[in-house]
C-alpha cells in the first residue's frame, strides 16, 4: 500500500500481521481497512487523536474485543503465521503468547509476588517459581525498589512503580509479543522516562506495539510509527520519516501539533 | 491549553450561578419568609419520622433489658447460659438456654451450608457468566424467593421436604432440625446472591481485563481475581443471610418442632429460641411469672446475636473496603 513504507522485514518473517482489518461495535465501525505489519524485535507506535481506533486496533491483536459482546472483527490478523481468528484458535492461548499492558495500572489486590506469579501459576509453570518471579521484576526494573518486600501488597507502590509491576507480570508469562496500551498515560514525568527507559530495553527480546497520544513519546521510543485518524491507517512508515518528512498532509498537520 | 480550559469552566458556572431565577420569583420579603417556615415544617416532619423509629428500637432495648433483668434477678446468668435443660414451665423449673440456642445454631450451620456455596455460585454466574437478558430473567425469579411468605416455607418443609427425609431415613422426627434447615437455607439464598453479586459487579473491568491478559480462563479470572477481591463483600453478604438465619421464626416454628432438645442430630425435633418465643407468646404462661419472663432473656439473648452479626458484617466490609483501587 502506497501509505506504508520503509518497512523491514527480518528473514524470520514479521511478528505480525494485519490484512484489511475492520472492526465494529455494533453497528458503528471503529477500523476500516487498516493492513499492517510488525518486524520482529521492533517497537511500533501506534498514534493518532483520541477516538481514532488505535486502542481497539491493538486490543485486537491478542483478541482483547472478544470480551466486548457487541465487537466484531472481520480481516487476517497473522501472528507468527497463524491466523490469530481462525476457527480453532483459543483466545485464551493467544492472550497467554501476546502480553498486554493497560493504560491504568491495574495490579491484582494480592502480595506484590503473587501479582508476578499469577500469570505461570494459571498456566501450569513447572520450575522455580521465585527465580521467575525475581528475573520477571529485574526485567521491570523493579527488583531493587521490592526485594525486600515481596509480601506486600501491590497497592502500597507508588503508580509508576505498580505500572512496572504490571509489566513484570505481563513478562512473567514469557509473550512473544507485548501491546501496550498507553501504558504511561497515567504517570508523573519521572515515571514516564523510566517506563520508556525500560521499553527501549526490552525491544531486546520482544517485539512491542504501543499506543500513545504522547507524540514526543512516539518519537523516542518506536522504531516505526503508525499514524491512525478515524479509524484509518493514513501513514505507516519509520518513525523518524513520520516526524520529519511524512508523505501525507494530515500526517503533517497531527505531528506538528496542528490538530488533534 | 487546560489553564484556559478551567477558566472557561470557572466561567460558565459562575454565570449560571450568579443568574439563577430566583431573585426573579423572590419578588418580596413575605414571599421569602413563607418559604422558610414551609422549610421549617418539613424539616420537622422528617426529623420526627427519623426520631420516632430511632424511640422505638430504643424503647425496645429498653423494655427487653428491664424485664430480663428482672428475670435474671430470679435465675442466675451463669445457671442460664450454661445450664442444659430447658423446661420453664414444669416442676423442676430449669433455666439452661442452651438447648434453645443448640437448636438456633443448629439451622442457622445447616441453612449456611445451603445457602452459602449455591448463593455465591449463583451470584458468580449471575455477574460473571450470565448475558444481559439472562440476567434480566434469573434476578427477578430469585428475588421472589425472598418475596414468598416464610409460613409457606414452614409447610413446603412439613409437608414436602420431611416426607421426602423419610423416604431416605424413615425414623426421622415428623418435625425435624434438617427439613427447617433446608427451607430456610433455600429462603437466604437471595441474600446471599443478591448482595454478593453487587460486590463481585463493583470488581473493575481492569482487574479481568489484566487477568484474561495473562492468559486467565473465564473462571480463572472469577475465582482467583474478582471473589478474592470481593472478599469483604461477599463475606459480608454471609454474616446477613447467617444472622436472617438465626431470626427466622416462622418456618423453624413449623418444622423444626417444639421440643427443647440438646442434640447434634439434625433428623430430630428440636426447638429454636425463635421458636420458643412464638409458643410462650401465643401459649397461657401467666404474665409475671418468671416463666413468662423468660421470653425477654431469650429475645435479649436473640438479639445480643444478631446485632453481635451485623457489628461483624459493618467491620468486615469497612477493614476491607479498599481492597482494590
Amino acid at each position: 500500500m502506497s501509505t506504508t513504507y520503509g518497512i523491514t522485514i527480518g528473514s524470520d518473517g514479521p511478528a505480525l500481521e494485519v490484512r484489511d482489518v475492520n472492526v465494529h461495535y455494533g453497528s458503528k465501525q471503529a477500523i476500516d481497512g487498516v493492513s499492517l505489519t510488525v518486524p520482529k524485535k521492533k517497537v511500533v507506535a501506534l498514534i493518532g487523536p483520541s477516538g481514532c481506533g488505535k486502542s481497539t486496533l491493538l486490543r485486537c491483536f491478542n483478541r482483547m474485543n472478544d470480551l466486548v459482546p457487541s465487537a466484531r472483527v472481520d480481516g487476517l490478523i497473522e501472528f507468527r503465521g497463524h491466523d490469530l481468528y481462525a476457527p480453532d484458535v483459543d483466545p485464551v492461548e493467544v492472550r497467554r503468547r501476546i502480553g498486554m499492558v493497560f493504560q491504568k495500572p491495574n495490579p491484582f489486590p494480592k502480595s506484590i509476588y503473587e501479582n508476578v506469579a499469577f500469570g505461570p501459576k494459571i498456566n501450569g509453570f513447572r520450575g522455580d517459581l521465585d527465580e521467575l518471579v525475581e528475573t520477571s521484576l529485574r526485567q521491570a526494573a523493579l527488583w531493587d525498589e521490592v526485594s525486600d518486600r515481596l509480601g506486600d501488597s501491590a497497592y502500597a507502590l507508588s503508580g509508576g512503580q505498580q505500572q512496572r509491576l504490571c509489566i513484570a507480570r505481563t513478562l512473567a508469562v514469557k509473550p512473544e509479543l507485548v501491546l501496550m496500551d498507553e501504558p504511561a498515560s497515567a504517570l508523573d514525568p519521572i515515571a514516564t522516562q523510566k517506563i520508556e527507559e525500560l521499553i527501549y530495553e526490552l525491544k531486546e527480546q520482544y517485539t512491542i506495539v504501543i499506543v500513545t497520544h504522547n507524540m514526543q513519546q512516539a518519537a523516542r521510543i518506536s522504531d516505526y510509527t503508525a499514524f491512525l485518524y478515524m479509524g484509518k491507517l493514513i501513514e505507516y512508515g519509520p518513525t523518524d520519516t513520520i516526524f520529519t518528512n511524512p508523505r501525507e498532509e494530515r500526517t503533517e498537520a497531527y505531528v506538528t501539533g496542528r490538530f488533534g | 491549553m487546560a489553564p484556559t480550559e478551567r477558566t472557561d469552566g470557572s466561567e460558565d458556572l459562575g454565570a449560571t450561578g450568579r443568574d439563577p431565577v430566583a431573585p426573579t420569583v423572590v419578588s418580596g420579603l413575605g414571599f421569602q419568609r413563607t418559604k422558610n417556615v414551609q422549610e421549617r415544617i418539613i424539616g420537622g416532619v422528617l426529623f420526627s419520622c427519623a426520631a420516632i423509629s430511632t424511640l422505638v428500637t430504643v424503647g425496645v432495648v429498653v423494655v427487653l433489658l428491664r424485664e430480663s433483668l428482672i428475670f435474671f434477678s430470679n435465675v442466675p446468668v451463669w445457671e442460664f447460659l450454661t445450664g442444659t435443660r430447658w423446661q420453664p414451665a414444669f416442676t423442676p423449673q430449669r433455666f439452661g438456654v442452651l438447648p434453645l440456642l443448640a437448636g438456633s445454631v443448629m439451622v442457622a450451620v445447616g441453612s449456611a451450608i445451603i445457602a452459602l456455596p449455591l448463593g455465591l455460585m449463583t451470584a458468580i454466574f449471575l455477574s460473571e457468566y450470565a448475558g444481559q437478558r439472562l440476567r434480566g430473567i434469573l434476578k427477578p425469579v430469585l428475588e421472589i424467593l425472598a418475596g414468598i411468605p416464610t409460613v409457606v416455607y414452614g409447610y413446603f418443609a412439613l409437608t414436602f421436604i420431611t416426607p421426602l427425609l423419610r423416604q431416605f431415613v424413615p425414623e426421622t422426627d415428623v418435625f425435624n432440625a434438617a427439613a427447617a434447615s433446608i427451607v430456610v437455607g433455600i429462603m437466604i439464598i437471595p441474600t446471599v446472591s443478591s448482595l454478593s453479586e453487587d460486590a463481585l459487579r463493583a470488581v473493575p473491568r481492569a482487574l479481568r481485563e489484566g487477568a484474561y491478559g495473562l492468559g486467565a480462563t473465564k473462571l480463572e479470572v472469577s475465582t482467583k481475581v474478582v471473589v478474592p477481591a470481593a472478599l469483604s463483600g461477599v463475606f459480608a453478604s454471609f454474616i446477613l443471610a447467617v444472622s436472617r438465619a438465626i431470626g427466622e421464626t416462622m418456618a423453624v416454628t413449623i418444622a423444626a418442632g417444639n421440643l427443647p432438645n440438646l442434640t447434634l442430630n439434625p433428623l430430630e425435633s428440636i426447638q429454636t429460641m425463635t421458636a420458643y418465643i412464638v409458643s410462650v407468646s401465643l401459649g397461657d404462661t401467666p404474665q409475671g411469672t418468671v416463666a413468662y419472663q423468660t421470653l425477654f432473656a431469650v429475645g435479649m439473648t436473640l438479639f445480643i446475636i444478631t446485632l453481635g452479626m451485623n457489628i461483624l458484617s459493618q467491620w468486615v466490609l469497612s477493614r476491607f473496603r479498599e481492597e482494590y483501587q
